[in-house]
Parts: C-alpha cells; sequence; structure tokens
C-alpha cells in the first residue's frame, strides 16, 4: 500500500487510541461481565444462545456507534480545525487522505472488535464451561460484522465529504436502520405495483443490505452459514465500500477549503 | 528562474442559500517571484491573501488562472515536496506531542526514516521547542503552537517557503527571532513568500513586497522603489541662518537648526532650488530623496483602492 496512506492510517488510529475511543471497551467489559453472571444465574440450557446473541449484538452496536461517530468527524473536523491544510499542502493526494482515514478507522474497529469477541468467547466460557464445534461460527458472524463496520465507515466519510456533522450522524444511521431491513425492504419491493415498486426496489437495492450481514441469531441457534454467503457478502462489501469511497473522493477532489 | 510566476489566478465564490450569487474573492492576479528572494505579500484582513495562498497550496481552486512553482504546474504533487507552508493561526493534531507531529509531517513529505530523526531534533532547536518536544500540542500556547507551525513548515528543507502572517501571536523576542528565521533561510538560498498586515516586518526583511486589497493587486515592487516614488519630494539642506526669497518663492516649510536650514520641496523644483542657493552664494549640504515609510505608501494605497471602488459604485 502507498506509504502516505499508512501514514495517515496509523495516525488516525493514533488518535481514536488518544481520543479515548477504545474506552468503550471497559463499558463493553462491564455489561458482558454482568450479563454473563445474570444469564448463569437464571437461564437453564439456554445460556450460549442467549450469550451468543447478547455478546455479538453489543459488539455490532458498540461499533456502529463508534463508527458512525469516529467517522463523520474524519474529515469535517481535520476542515473546521483547519490541520488539513498542513497535510494537503504535502505531496499527499486528496483521495490518499480519505483512503487513509479509512483504513484508520477500519483499524480501530477491528482492534476494538477483537477485544469485544475476546469478551464474548470468555462469557461463552463462564456460561457453558466449554467450547463447542459450533461456536466456531462465531468468526463468521463476526467477520460480517467487521464487514458491516467497513460500510458504514465509508458512508460516513463519504456524508461528511460534503455535509456537516449533525447531518451525516442523521444520514449514516438513517442508513443503518433503513439498511438492517433491506430484506424486508425487497419483500415489499416485490408485493407492490407501478412507480412504488420501482421506487421500493432502486431503494432497496441502494441502500446497504444489512440483513445480509447479520447472522448473529443463526449462529446462536447452531445453524451453518455456507461458504457462498461468506464470498457474496465480501464481495458486496467491497463493492459498496468502493463505490462510497470513491463518492467521497469524488466530492472532496472538487471541495474548497475556505 | 523565478520561484513562483502567477498567471492570472483569480477566484469567485457563489455565496447566497442557493449558491447564484457571485462574490469576487481575488481579481485575475499575476505576480513573479524570483528564486531566493524574500517576498512579502501585504494587504489588511480579507484582502484575499489567504486566497491567494489558499490556491497555490491546492486547498481552494481558482475559478480561473494558472500558475508555475519551481519551474513546475502548481498542482503537480511533487512540486508540494519542495514548498513548506505555514497556515495563518495554524491548529495541529493537539493529541500529539511537537515531535510527534514533525515526525508525521515528515512521514508525508517523504522524508527517509534514516534522516528524519535528525531533521526533527535539528527544527525543533531551530525553534526553540527542545525542553517541550514531548508535551502534547494541546497544553501548547499560541506562540508555542506558532512555532511548531514554523518548524513543520521547513522540516524537509524545503526550496520555497509560503508563510500566512508568521508573526501573528508571537512577542516581540518571538518576532524577532521568526525574523532572523527567515534572513537564515534566504541565506541557505531558500524562497520565502510570506503575508503580513505587519508593515515593518515586511519593510526590515522584504526584498521586494506586493500590496493587495479587496482582491486586487495595487503595487508591486522593491520597498525603496515603492516609497520614494510615491513621495516624489527631496530634502534639501544647506549651511546658513536665514531663508532667501528665491527659496521662499519655491513654497514648503523652512526649519533653521543652528547653522543649518532644512526644507522639503517638490523633485522638479530641485534645480531652482540649487540655481537659487548658488546665486545667493549659500553652501548646500545636501539634497536627498525623502522617503516615506512603507505604512505611508500601503495606506496612500489603500485610501486610493476605496477612492477608486467608490467613484466606480
Amino acid at each position: 500500500m502507498n506509504a502516505r496512506i499508512v501514514h495517515i492510517a496509523s495516525n488516525t488510529f493514533r488518535e481514536a487510541v488518544r481520543d479515548r475511543v477504545l474506552y468503550n471497551l471497559i463499558a463493553f467489559a462491564v455489561l458482558i461481565s454482568a450479563a454473563a453472571i445474570f444469564i448463569g444465574q437464571i437461564s437453564i440450557e439456554i445460556e450460549r444462545l442467549v450469550v451468543i446473541n447478547l455478546g455479538l449484538t453489543a459488539v455490532s452496536l458498540f461499533g456502529v456507534v463508534i463508527a458512525i461517530f469516529v467517522g463523520i468527524g474524519l474529515v469535517s473536523k481535520e476542515i473546521e480545525k483547519r490541520t488539513l491544510y498542513t497535510v494537503l499542502s504535502r505531496p499527499v493526494r486528496r483521495w490518499e487522505f480519505i483512503v487513509g482515514k479509512f483504513f484508520g478507522l477500519a483499524g480501530t474497529l477491528v482492534v476494538n472488535t477483537f477485544f469485544m469477541a475476546l469478551g464474548v468467547f470468555g462469557a461463552l466460557l463462564y456460561v457453558a464451561h466449554r467450547f463447542s464445534g459450533a461456536d466456531s461460527s462465531i468468526f463468521i458472524a463476526l467477520y460480517f460484522i467487521i464487514l458491516q463496520f467497513l460500510i458504514i465507515c465509508a458512508l460516513a466519510l463519504l456524508f461528511s465529504s460534503f455535509s456537516s456533522p449533525l447531518l451525516s450522524a442523521v444520514f449514516a444511521f438513517s442508513l443503518f436502520i433503513i439498511g438492517s431491513f433491506a430484506d424486508d425492504l425487497r419483500g415489499f419491493a416485490t408485493l407492490a405495483h407501478g412507480l412504488t415498486r420501482w421506487v421500493a426496489t432502486g431503494t432497496a437495492y441502494l441502500v446497504p443490505n444489512f440483513s445480509a450481514l447479520n447472522v448473529i441469531s443463526a449462529v446462536a441457534h447452531q445453524q451453518p452459514i455456507s461458504w457462498q454467503l461468506v464470498l457474496q457478502n465480501t464481495l458486496y462489501t467491497l463493492f459498496y465500500t468502493a463505490m462510497a469511497l470513491s463518492g467521497a473522493v469524488l466530492i472532496f477532489d472538487r471541495r474548497d477549503l475556505k | 528562474m523565478a520561484a513562483i510566476e502567477i498567471l492570472g489566478l483569480e477566484k469567485t465564490y457563489m455565496v447566497g442559500f442557493w449558491r447564484k450569487r457571485p462574490k469576487r474573492a481575488l481579481q485575475p492576479l499575476h505576480l513573479t517571484v524570483d528564486d531566493g528572494e524574500i517576498f512579502g505579500f501585504l494587504g489588511p484582513n480579507g484582502a484575499g491573501k489567504t486566497t491567494t495562498l489558499k490556491m497555490l497550496m491546492g486547498l481552494v481552486f481558482p475559478t480561473a488562472g494558472r500558475a508555475r512553482i519551481l519551474g513546475r504546474d502548481w498542482t503537480d504533487p511533487e512540486v508540494k515536496a519542495q514548498i513548506g507552508f505555514l497556515p495563518e493561526q495554524p491548529y495541529f493534531y493537539d493529541y500529539l506531542t511537537a515531535h510527534e507531529l514533525l515526525d508525521y509531517y515528515g512521514q508525508l513529505s517523504g522524508v527517509p526514516a534514516k534522516d528524519r530523526k535528525n531533521r526533527v531534533e535539528e527544527v525543533l532547536q531551530r525553534v526553540g521547542l527542545t525542553d517541550i518536544k514531548g508535551i502534547q500540542l494541546r497544553k501548547f500556547s499560541k506562540g508555542m503552537l506558532q512555532r511548531a507551525g514554523i518548524a513543520q513548515a521547513i522540516l524537509h528543507s524545503p526550496k520555497l517557503v509560503f508563510l500566512d502572517e508568521p508573526m501573528s501571536g508571537l512577542d516581540p523576542l518571538g518576532r524577532r527571532e521568526v525574523r532572523d528565521l527567515i534572513l537564515q533561510l534566504q541565506q541557505e538560498g531558500k524562497t520565502v513568500f510570506f503575508s503580513t498586515h505587519i508593515l515593518s516586518d515586511a519593510e526590515a526583511l522584504c526584498d521586494r513586497v506586493a500590496i493587495i486589497n479587496q482582491g486586487e493587486l495595487r503595487g508591486v515592487g522593491a520597498v525603496e522603489e515603492l516609497t520614494k516614488s510615491v513621495q516624489g519630494k527631496v530634502e534639501v539642506v544647506w549651511q546658513g541662518t536665514q531663508v532667501p526669497a528665491s527659496m521662499k518663492a519655491l513654497g514648503g516649510e523652512f526649519h533653521v537648526t543652528g547653522e543649518t536650514v532644512r526644507t522639503v520641496i517638490s523633485e522638479n523644483q530641485q534645480d531652482a532650488a540649487i540655481d537659487a542657493l548658488r546665486r545667493e552664494r549659500l553652501r548646500l549640504i545636501s539634497i536627498v530623496p525623502v522617503r516615506t515609510s512603507l505604512e505611508s505608501y500601503f495606506v496612500e494605497k489603500l485610501q486610493h483602492s476605496q477612492t477608486t471602488a467608490g467613484t466606480s459604485a
């Protein structure tokens, strides 16, 4: 990878760490520990299911909140504080800046997810006393959660390249919620007629399909996840992220930094 | 070779809710800065200085025109490896220490890892931040941030340094140090382009200056030339205690101090004054052009531009 992108990504990661973004891990640790102890006392035979469901949902939500709130400030904060001036007056192309920022935040989320995953496995071991072969599919669920984060990071960057932080947060959250119901929206589109059908179909395919990336329930119920879905979701995420980042670069490339 | 050639750069912002109302921030600007020069870009607040600098740095896109920096097109990213830039009232990543900040900028500027450590230490010492290099920038005063800003602008030994209001926020000692630094940069063969509204700094440092107001260039030249040409007057001093009638006829005020008389007359009257003193057999001591201060020239230019704008409106 281009060295400048690596330097910008490293600095973005360092910023997140020093701005105490990873402190969320403390809240997560408290939550997962309390949940494990509580579930261990009241559940009968379904401890595993509850811990996986609760743990992975918490991993996803904590990460989404970080991706949106840190992501929307990645560009706008640099413009507002004018820190960007001394970066772009160097041999740094604007697209390198956007891509570097993206990888920096993505890296932060991967590290964050790694520690939260340790918490989930710890809680699982506490309530179930041992791991089973089916638990390996938790890795796939975590992988899909990271794919979700990549899309959200790219969308947050896209919005922050032309909009205010508040509006960017509203846009990104809205897309996350609509995208989580993308399958339902597609189902609705097939039932609708005329213009409604066209609008619903267009919207269903335009918003990120987060429902396909959510296999938490399936993993908790020990249902198998096909490799075809893994491949499909990987390619979808790569495509969607690349499109969102390209949009961010196209907008940012023409923007006057007043 | 010219270090900077600005060839008709202009900027019009579209303002208003629908962004349909044009507001011209910079009229077509033509300007050349020679290699090795200290060039002052002067103007009041809102004159267009920062807009010009931002266009040269690629932060703002011009509506028309182009520029060449160090002989290459100004949009060429490789040009940026050879220039340093200090923005006005700089603000940096405040979670970094001064040392980390400079190391990061060194990486982005392509300074090789083996040279970076030494370069960082060297510039920290040069701007007087060595003792506090390990402190996060969020704890820095305005003056210390300005020093860090200057350090990052010269870190990679650029051939051309752009400084936007470099003395801003500095105490008198700090200003003196920055002045000395700018002169040192020139001695090292670098070109310095700096914007300021502190005219004494420009007068003390610059080989040439340009004056800009309301987005329009009002004058360019060597400080001496500008201040000389505006006045068009000479100071005549001769030995004596009285003012002959032929001299009085030239007008002006006369000041007798001890055995000398001093008056200021228009440049085109100097021959008549010499003839008059010769006829009266008075000894001429000196005739020298009256230099106005750069400040007077500056104010005169601004007043003139406001009058012109008022007339044309």
